[in-house]
């Protein structure tokens, strides 16, 4: 059995009256590549912000990266990466610029940004791009670049936000292919999405419903549990939410 | 029409849900007519002053008496010589210092005429011109007092007044105008740049260009509103410093409103402009506020006159519209006269309301490049 | 029939970049036509053509019968458009965003209110709340019906359902369905592959090209070789393993397997032994049908070797 990053124990946000989780139980293992899904409204935002260490929770027990959410806070963004699809890059700075910047943000050594630099230009055969600033770039080698410095830190854990929204199919699978070599690393990979099809990527799948969780499981399992032929009929039997 | 009046009526929904904006508008231009009419009123009530008497005569003595027992000022000191005046100004209290000329009473008496100085601290320029204008017109009694019992009615005291500080003092009655100059740039060009272009960022522009909407339509529809506010705001203001300050229009009040509905336009004109260059609203605030907002309050002559300018800045305030509402609004509310003194001034902000309307209209693109 | 949309050879650049190429396609009467293709493909600058937002550096564009540029004060009146950004005014509430564009368009909601109320009906008890305060699901819905509210003939849809969830999404697609009825074309785009499916014809675009027109099922079928979906117990090392198979044309990943095609289109034994060999265990391969994205990825491919 891998070991678990994320472990998430009675977890229960309420703002005011609304709970937003309601006793939410899973764990996350070393390596995996874990899709988190929910209607709008679901509670999803929440959970992450309080994976992230950006929010506490009201009860319940969280361990990121061996970190205590509650108490730890600090700790844990220091092992976590983050990528969302809109605003992970400044736009205005160079490719290079870009990667120093995070690297110094997360207290890394020059010689260290400057090694992990060019492995990271090598990696993706990005020499020709690096004094190009972001918004020259095309979409797709964006994405791919915000998730190489999202992981420049050789964090524990990765939050994806919706990764490969509106990228062509191709590079949308060299994206993937990057996911897979992350996790391979042994890297977790915390995905969420509105779009099923990407969730068929991911190793496990949890399904959100007005804040509790309502199916966790692998994809392939899932679809044999509802007996389905994509996840996306999985998620409309049972994430419908109360007119949302 | 209807599809008008809808626009308009969806414009004052958007106004009227900003209430944060909606008072700033309204709050601002208030606050400052209230801040100054009231700091104003205070000060005149207990006004330091200092006494240089080089005389000490009977006369001296009396028109002393005179100054402080009309209830404007109180006695901070009694001054020996020129050499304290400056000193007892830094220690802030005293406002204003009475100087009698040597052979004050005597000079009076037998020359018929006799030299009084009043030095004022023009750091603070508004209490400075009351202050002063106060003592002159206690002067001015008291000579009307000694006329009566003197046969001879030429001369007498002459006061002389004088500014420590700041020589080119601006009056308090500039303090207005140039609130409802400012104001009216404010309201008329930023909010309507910061509205049409708020327009283009949410992506409704699109789908107002692909309705049957005209462009005239669109751009009357976002002004109107603010015209409507911008003149309520200018009868706030005339109204507010009317009441608390006691200022009133000394000329037409018709031709006032008049002059401000067409430096409104002007400015709306302007407003549309900055809207169809700029493409965030970010971009419209910072043109409206640099672009225009600073010029108005350093080169129009609100502040700085414009004489006193280096001959490049001169020649730029030329292009202010500011710079000429300015004139003629000072103009008929202080000076009270008419239009024929303020023809010129109108006929340029006329042309350039014309040519900023017309560019806007032009430039309005009923696609999106 | 008469074609609602009629595009000869459309082309648009804008400073140095190529938007739209040589674009020509027609729409027929009251079918959803759906543009297919990732961001910055050109799908907006062609509604934005369509629209007529942008002109045409060349080629004629037909809507309605008319042109798009000395016919567009006649077209704006008869085109319903929802851009890209659900274009609502975020401090006025559900019906008086709807209010005011019924106004714009001259007609009221009263009017046209049979066409819309499947769709407002969803959002209805919520007709106070400010559009702002909505979710994705319910701005999309609005969104739709202010498009809606003055009858439209022709309905374009700039990425509808681009950030709104699965089911909210199920429900909009069913919504266009049902508009058919009242003889509404609609042309939609959507960088998502799998919707292509919900749509009566598709146009995939890429790089402001056209790569296929056609309905989705025949696209599906213009697939050239028997694709094969293999699966293991670990992609990363399977897709590496693929790739450095000597028979394997191509190997993508896809949900959870690869999809495969091979130079002598069938799966052998030799395949198998080759994936073990690497340290893989529970290898299948069947043979499966291509979809959309899949066709997708070929024409590409094809594209790039041009």
């Amino acid at each position: 059995m891998k070991d678990s990053v994320i472990s998430v124990k009675n977890l229960v946000k309420k703002f005011g009256s609304f709970i937003a989780n309601d006793n939410l139980n899973f764990e996350v293992f070393e390596g995996e590549i874990f899709g988190f899904l929910g209607a709008n409204g679901a509670g999803k935002t929440t959970t992450i912000r309080i994976l992230s260490g950006l929010s506490e929770p009201t009860s319940g027990e969280v361990i990121i990266a061996g970190f205590d959410a509650k108490k730890q806070a600090e700790k844990i963004k220091r092992n976590i990466g983050y990528m969302c699809q809109k605003f992970s890059l400044y736009e205005d700075l160079t490719v290079k610029e870009n990667i120093t910047l995070y690297g110094g943000i997360y207290g890394m050594s020059r010689e260290l940004i400057r090694a992990r630099t060019n492995e990271l230009l090598d990696r993706l055969r990005f020499h020709e791009y690096e004094n190009r600033i972001i918004a020259d770039l095309p979409l797709g080698l964006r994405q791919k670049l915000a998730f190489s410095v999202a992981i420049l830190h050789d964090p524990k854990i990765v939050f994806l936000d919706e990764p490969t929204g509106g990228v062509d199919p191709i590079t949308r699978r060299q994206f993937w292919e990057m996911i897979y070599e992350t996790a391979a690393r042994g890297i977790t990979v915390f995905v969420t999405t509105h779009y099923m099809d990407e969730a068929e990527y991911c190793d496990r799948i949890s399904i959100m419903s007005e804040g509790k969780i309502v199916a966790l499981d692998t994809p392939e399992n899932l679809k044999k549990q509802y007996d389905v032929d994509s996840i996306e009929k999985v998620f409309i039997k049972i994430a419908r939410p109360v007119n949302n | 029409m209807n599809r008008f009046l809808g626009f308009v009526k969806k414009e004052f929904l958007h106004i009227f849900r900003d209430y944060r904006t909606l008072f700033i508008l309204f709050g601002i231009p208030a606050a400052q007519i209230l801040i100054f009419g009231f700091a104003v009123s205070t000060d005149v009530k207990n006004a330091g002053v200092a006494f240089l008497d080089l005389s000490k005569d009977e006369t001296t003595q009396k028109l002393t008496d005179k100054i402080i027992s009309s209830g404007f000022f109180r006695r901070t000191q009694n001054l020996i010589s020129y050499n304290e005046i400056e000193d007892v100004f830094r220690k802030g209290k005293t406002k204003e210092v009475v100087i009698f000329e040597k052979d004050f009473g005597k000079k009076l008496l037998s020359e018929g005429k006799a030299n009084i100085s009043i030095i004022a601290d023009g750091s603070e320029p508004n209490t400075a011109t009351l202050v002063t204008n106060y003592t002159t017109a206690i002067i001015a009694d008291f000579n009307r007092e000694i006329s009566g019992i003197r046969v001879n009615n030429s001369g007498l005291i002459q006061p002389e007044v004088k500014m420590f500080y700041n020589p080119n003092l601006q009056s308090q009655h500039m303090f207005v105008p140039g609130v409802i100059t400012m104001i009216l740039i404010l309201i008329c060009a930023l909010m309507t740049s910061v509205t049409i272009t708020r327009e283009k960022e949410f992506g409704t522009m699109e789908v107002l260009l692909v309705s049957p909407l005209k462009p005239i339509q669109i751009i009357l529809g976002k002004v109107m509103p603010y015209f409507l506010l911008s003149f309520v705001n200018v009868i706030l203001i005339l109204l507010l410093s009317w009441l608390v300050f006691g200022l009133s229009v000394k000329g037409s009040i018709i031709l006032l409103l008049a002059e401000s509905m067409l430096y409104i336009m002007l400015s709306l004109s302007v407003g549309i402009l900055i809207s169809i260059v700029s493409s965030s609203m970010q971009q419209a605030i910072f043109i409206s506020l640099v672009g225009m907002m600073l010029p108005t309050i350093l080169l129009s002559g609100f502040i700085y006159p414009i004489e006193n300018m280096p001959k490049v800045y001169e020649l730029i305030s030329l292009l202010m519209p500011p710079r000429y509402f300015i004139i003629i609004i000072k103009s008929i509310m202080i000076k009270g006269t008419g239009f024929l003194y303020v023809w010129k001034e109108t006929l340029i902000l006329l042309l350039m309301t014309i040519v900023f309307i017309g560019i806007s209209v032009r430039k309005f693109k009923v696609r999106l490049e | 029939m008469q074609k609602v949309i009629e595009s000869t050879a459309i082309s648009k650049k804008f400073r140095e970049t190529q938007a739209l190429k040589n674009i020509s396609f027609s729409v027929n009467e009251s079918e959803i036509f759906g543009f297919i293709g990732p961001d910055g493909a050109g799908k907006t600058t062609l509604f934005r053509i369509i629209t007529t937002l942008l002109l045409p550096d060349e080629g004629e564009m037909k809507i309605l019968g008319l042109d798009c540029i000395t016919g567009y004060k006649e077209l704006r009146k008869n085109i319903g458009y929802m851009p890209g950004r659900f274009s609502l005014y975020p401090d006025l509430s559900v019906e008086e965003n709807l209010n005011f564009y019924a106004t714009v368009f001259g007609t009221t909601v009263k009017e046209n209110y049979d066409l819309i109320s499947d769709i407002y009906s969803h959002i209805e008890p919520f007709r106070k709340r400010l559009a702002g305060k909505l979710s994705g699901g319910m701005k999309q819905k609005l969104a739709l019906s202010c498009a809606l509210i003055h009858k439209p003939k022709l309905l374009v849809l700039d990425e509808p359902t681009t950030g709104v969830d699965a089911v909210s999404r199920s429900e909009f697609w069913t919504m266009l369905a049902k508009l058919r009825q009242h003889n509404i074309t609609i042309l939609v785009s959507t960088p998502y592959m799998d919707e292509a499916m919900r749509c009566d014809r598709v146009a995939l675009i890429q790089n402001g090209n056209i790569l296929s027109i056609d309905t989705p099922q025949k696209i599906r079928e213009g697939f050239s070789r028997k694709l094969f979906m293999v699966k293991a117990n670990e992609k990363y090392k399977l897709i590496t393993a693929l790739r450095s198979y000597p028979e394997t044309l191509t190997a993508y990943p896809f949900g959870d397997s690869v999809h495969v095609t091979l130079a002598g289109n069938q799966v052998n034994e030799s395949l198998f032994d080759y994936l073990r060999q690497a340290g893989l265990k529970n290898v299948s391969a069947v043979e499966t049908v291509a979809g959309i994205e899949d066709r997708f990825l070929e024409l590409m491919e094809k594209e790039e070797k041009v």
